[in-house]
């Protein structure tokens, strides 16, 4: 082993604390970033496989009610694979026990054979048998949810009809991977529920003998999407077409994009931000070491070794670092990866999971972090370059303190020696420490801007359904009925107050962007769900035009004043261009408002409802639930509490729970930068710590020294740590927000007042940690060791 | 033999302006091979510069330097790394071990890169040191770290190898070892000895004295009949 390399790792061992607190910074970093991408790699791969193995359609065709040989004209469209028809319709459960109707969706099966398109993936029990009509398979997910069994009995309510129904089997399917009830965002699996029944049975229930109300499509490899789509709705347009819609419009669909999205975004941020501190560490580092072997570096010139010699082996520590940190990463990432394969199975409900590391991100990770140590031991190597031998045969210099200012006058006598030599030394190397306090700085910004975006989340709520819903549960019509009909909701004991809502749900133009959501038809001045502005005022809905969350303005590139064009997909389903009025601010989905006559007059069905918001006397919200559950209008009650519930639930898992483990790691990095700093300082004084002592300074004296340039430089950090954290909090909100909900960049007094908490108590630790060290240190090792 | 350094006119300064240091003021020297050179003269006279500036450790402001035939002053600054690699060895004032290394270990730091190396061994029995090759440099006394810097220094066979200062902070007993060392090494090898000191005591040994003040040679004196170092007053 050649004698520098002997001196490498010598030297290694040495630094060794910081040599693994930076190793495990990087570590940290490929290690999310194997894990991240390989969880994204093989929710994708899993899915693609999933869909293609269960046969899931490439088009969906809702009709009202189209004659079964339509199928055969619909199989003869170019670009068309295979067809599959079916019936599917809304359905209340009843559980019983005093609990609330349950919103299920039925989805007829072929009697006799497997379905060509849209499979099930069976989890439990048996299959349906053929004309067997009260036989039932229920989504596992529900059934797990609410407890229900193979063997298991219950009632569905469809179309007016009560039916028995018994449960043969559980199953799972690719188009329900998510479930969503009617009326809601937020998926929840204990409130909404899939029937799986004979095609016979649905056929007498819905009354379709011959006939089906959906068309599934797979299409050829070379197939243009958007004619089959427009094809299939000219075909479908005489029987009610309701308007085909591809398969990335499906609602499960989304929500899964949605969380891949989610996670690229994470995966987009989090390990850049981990190699970018750790580069700054490694330069912190390695600079402090350089300009501390200054002399040794001179002797190795002098004695003939080159500069690319010298610098290599600089270099070759930062490498060897950067490597080490990399090849932990990458074992982590795999031994992660592998760990959360469970983990996944479970929450995103496949039935198997393909997991995939993606082969490239180990060599993302290997190159990027060492690209980024290199760029930290880039700036090092310059200094290394310019070191003349000749300082080898200097003796030792003292650092010249003559620019730092003299003291005189007042100041002279009020400042100590040892305050002296504090102020002394963060003048004279004002680049040096600008570097502590934009690194400390850093820390507070990413603890800040982390802790904020926790607020954030909180604030999205409290928006959603504080602000905006004020009511406190929503009833959902079978169908729409006479705006009277509220009033018997009204006449319930312990219903405080009633707000009518028509529900449409529409397909909105504008140029070439199109998005299928539902207008909420509301009073001009609701009470109990309202639109607000940015000021959370509550908006006036006039009857001229449409109010648009500000989510789907800017997806559909309208502002106020420009004209949409709106297709009902419902009833007569007209089209009409209308105008934008107003842009609503929105945390949740994308919702369209419409006052509810100008709605109802657009839909020529003047005084139709479609459902209700009702505030409520908390003390008889049961027996109001029992009669709502009586009345044969009500297709489903929704409580606020529980669409509260889901929401929280939805954040905390996938993507957006990563955000207690960024907040996490933000502290972690800042304690890292601080501790860092403080023991830099400690190193860079050694001897001129120990000499002080040996002059007969105390320790607290000689401590003071040195952690009082830790308490100045942390003090400047603060207040430009909060403004960086103002600027991070706009960049890590976009990146945890989704088409589903958005979290809004917020400037929360106490989050700051937290995140400047723990760097305080960060660097109070890293002090005492330091001290320890200082009382500790060998005076005669001290001075004897030339640094 | 011909001339191991010959210089013209060799002028240095430091700064610029009213702050400038004129540390070489015109030298004009010429160093036959094989000699031991003492140059001596108050601190502050440019003895440690003219050093450096022969050793190609630095560059001269004005003026010629030859090693040989070639001349140093038209060097690049890789040609200067080779010519120290291939040809130079340096003893300095403050020992300047490599605290991380063993004794040893510092001397193969030079071996590993040298043409025609000694042995690490053979150098440290050289300063009689072979019995502490594996000790830090903060466990080996003053003396002990110089002797291992200077078997350190002569491990590649130098043609040439410059001491400055080399018993500056060492006592007598310890200086004589040293500077018996560095006679050795000059008959052994046949290489120069650049010899600074500021103690006239030592220049007993030379070959030749340089006597050196304010930046300029003040007289060169040749002494046919060196004395040991045993012999000389401390
Ligand atoms: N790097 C430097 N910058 C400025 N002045 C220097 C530098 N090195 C030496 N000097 C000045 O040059 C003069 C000669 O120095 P030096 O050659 O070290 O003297 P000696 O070795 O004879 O004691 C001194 O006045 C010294 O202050
Ligand atoms: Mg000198």
């Amino acid at each position: 082993m050649s004698p520098l390399t002997r001196k490498l790792l010598r030297d290694l061992w040495r630094i060794k604390g910081q040599a693994i607190a930076i190793g495990a910074v990087i570590a940290v970093g490929v290690l999310m970033l194997v894990m991240m991408t390989g969880l994204v790699a093989s929710l994708e791969e899993t899915r693609r496989a999933y869909y293609e193995r269960y046969r899931l359609a490439d088009v969906f065709a809702p009709v009202t009610r189209a004659p079964g040989h339509r199928a055969e004209d619909l199989g003869r469209l170019p670009g068309v694979a295979a067809v599959e028809t079916r019936i599917t319709g809304a359905a209340l459960i009843d559980l019983g026990r005093d609990r609330l109707p349950i919103q299920a969706r039925a989805v007829s099966l072929p009697d006799l054979r497997a379905p060509r398109l849209n499979a099930i993936h069976l989890t439990d029990g048996r299959m349906l048998q053929g004309g067997r009509n009260d036989e039932v398979v229920v989504l596992n997910s529900f059934a797990r949810a609410v407890g229900l069994h193979p063997g298991d009995r219950l009632t569905a309510t469809m179309n007016g009809f009560r039916r028995e129904l018994r449960i043969v089997g559980l199953a799972q399917a690719p188009e329900f991977l998510y479930t969503t009830p009617p009326g809601e965002l937020v998926p929840d699996d204990a409130r909404f529920a899939v029937l799986w029944l004979n095609q016979s049975a649905l056929e007498a229930v819905f009354d379709m003998e011959g006939a089906f109300n959906e068309a599934l499509l797979s299409l050829t490899r070379d197939a243009r999407r958007a004619e089959v789509i427009a094809a299939a709705d000219r075909l479908l347009d005489r029987h009610g077409g309701l308007g085909a819609y591809p398969l990335h419009d499906l609602g499960s669909n989304r929500f899964i994009s949605e969380e891949i999205n989610g996670l690229k975004t994470s995966t987009a941020i989090v390990p850049p931000v981990f190699l970018a501190v750790a580069a700054f560490l490694l330069h912190i580092v390695i600079s402090r070491m350089v300009q501390a072997e200054r002399e040794q570096i001179g002797l190795l010139k002098a004695f003939g070794y080159t500069d690319w010699e010298v610098g290599g082996h600089y270099f070759r520590m930062i490498l060897t670092i950067a490597t080490g940190g990399a090849l932990a990463g990458c074992v982590l990432g795999i031994v992660a990866g592998r760990a959360m394969v469970d983990l996944y199975l479970y929450f995103y409900k496949f039935p198997f999971l393909v997991f995939r590391l993606d082969p490239s991100s180990f060599l993302t990770g290997f190159v990027v972090s060492i690209l980024s140590a290199s760029a930290g031991g880039a700036l090092v190597l310059r200094r290394v370059f310019a070191l003349t031998p000749a300082v080898a045969m200097r003796p030792p210099a003292p650092p010249d303190y003559s620019r730092s200012g003299r003291f005189r006058g007042l100041a002279a006598r009020f400042l100590d020696q040892p305050t002296r030599m504090v102020l002394r030394r963060l003048t004279r190397q004002p680049l040096r420490m600008a570097g502590a306090v934009v690194g400390i700085a850093s820390g507070i910004a990413l603890s800040a801007a982390m802790a904020s975006i926790l607020d954030s989340f909180d604030e999205m709520m409290d928006l959603t359904f504080g602000v905006m819903d004020r009511s406190d549960m929503s009833v959902t019509f079978t169908q729409p009925i006479e705006a009277r009909s509220v009033l018997d909701l009204a006449a319930i004991d312990g219903v405080i107050e009633v707000e009518p809502v028509r529900m449409v749900p529409a397909i909105l133009r504008h140029g070439r962007d199109s998005y299928r959501g539902a207008i909420h038809g509301l009073r001009a001045e609701p009470r109990l769900y309202r639109a607000v502005d940015k000021a959370q005022r509550p908006l006036y809905l006039r009857g001229d035009g449409i109010t648009l969350s500000r989510g789907l303005a800017n997806e559909l590139g309208v502002r106020a004043g420009q004209v949409l064009t709106l297709e009902v997909r419902e009833g007569r389903r007209p089209r009409v261009d209308i105008p934008v009025i107003a842009v609503a601010e929105t945390l949740l989905g994308s919702p369209a408002y419409m006052e509810l006559d100008a709605l109802n007059r657009a839909l020529k069905e003047p005084l139709r409802v479609s459902g209700a918001y009702l505030r409520v006397d908390p003390a008889r919200a049961d027996r109001i639930h029992a009669r709502l559950k009586d009345m044969p209008m009500v297709a489903g009650v929704s409580l606020k509490a529980q669409a509260r519930a889901s929401l929280a639930r939805v954040m905390d898992q996938g993507a957006g729970g990563t955000r207690y483990v960024m907040a996490l790691i933000a502290a972690v990095i800042t304690f890292g930068v601080i501790y860092n700093a403080a023991r830099v300082a400690q190193a860079e004084r050694a001897r001129d710590l120990a000499s002080l002592r040996v002059l007969g300074f105390t320790r607290a004296e000689v401590a003071y020294v040195l952690l009082g340039e830790l308490a100045v430089v942390t003090l400047l950090a603060l207040p430009l740590g909060g403004l960086m954290g103002w600027g991070l909090s706009f960049v890590i909100s976009r990146g945890y927000s989704t088409d589903i909900y958005q979290i809004p960049p917020l400037f929360s007094a106490e989050s700051y007042g937290w995140a400047m908490l723990v760097v305080l108590l960060a660097a109070l630790v890293s002090g005492a940690l330091v001290k320890r060290d200082i009382d500790r240190a060998d005076l005669v090792a001290a001075l004897k060791t030339r640094e | 033999m011909g001339n191991a350094f010959t210089t013209r006119d060799l002028r240095k300064v430091y700064g610029e302006g009213p702050a400038a240091v004129h540390a070489l003021r015109g030298v004009d020297l010429e160093i036959p091979e094989g000699e031991i050179v003492v140059l001596l003269g108050p601190s502050g006279s440019g003895k440690s510069t003219l050093l450096n500036i022969l050793g190609g450790l630095d560059r001269a402001t004005d003026g010629q330097v030859f090693f040989r035939d070639s001349e140093l002053s038209a060097m690049s600054d890789a040609e200067l790394t080779r010519y120290r690699r291939d040809h130079v060895g340096f003893v300095f004032q403050f020992y300047n071990l490599m605290p991380s290394l063993t004794a040893q270990e510092n001397v193969e730091l030079v071996t590993e890169i040298a043409r025609n190396p000694l042995s690490p061994e053979e150098a440290l029995a050289l300063v009689g040191l072979e019995a502490r090759a594996d000790h830090f440099p903060a466990q080996l006394s003053g003396g002990e770290q110089q002797r291992v810097a200077i078997a350190r220094a002569v491990a590649k066979q130098p043609d040439v190898l410059f001491c400055d200062e080399p018993t500056g902070a060492l006592d007598s007993v310890t200086g004589r070892a040293v500077l018996h060392v560095l006679r050795d090494v000059n008959r052994k090898l046949g290489a120069t000895v650049m010899i600074v000191t500021h103690a006239a005591a030592q220049a007993a040994i030379a070959h030749r004295v340089i006597r050196f003040a304010d930046g300029a040679v003040q007289s060169v004196t040749v002494n046919e009949t060196p004395a040991s170092p045993e012999e000389i007053e401390w």
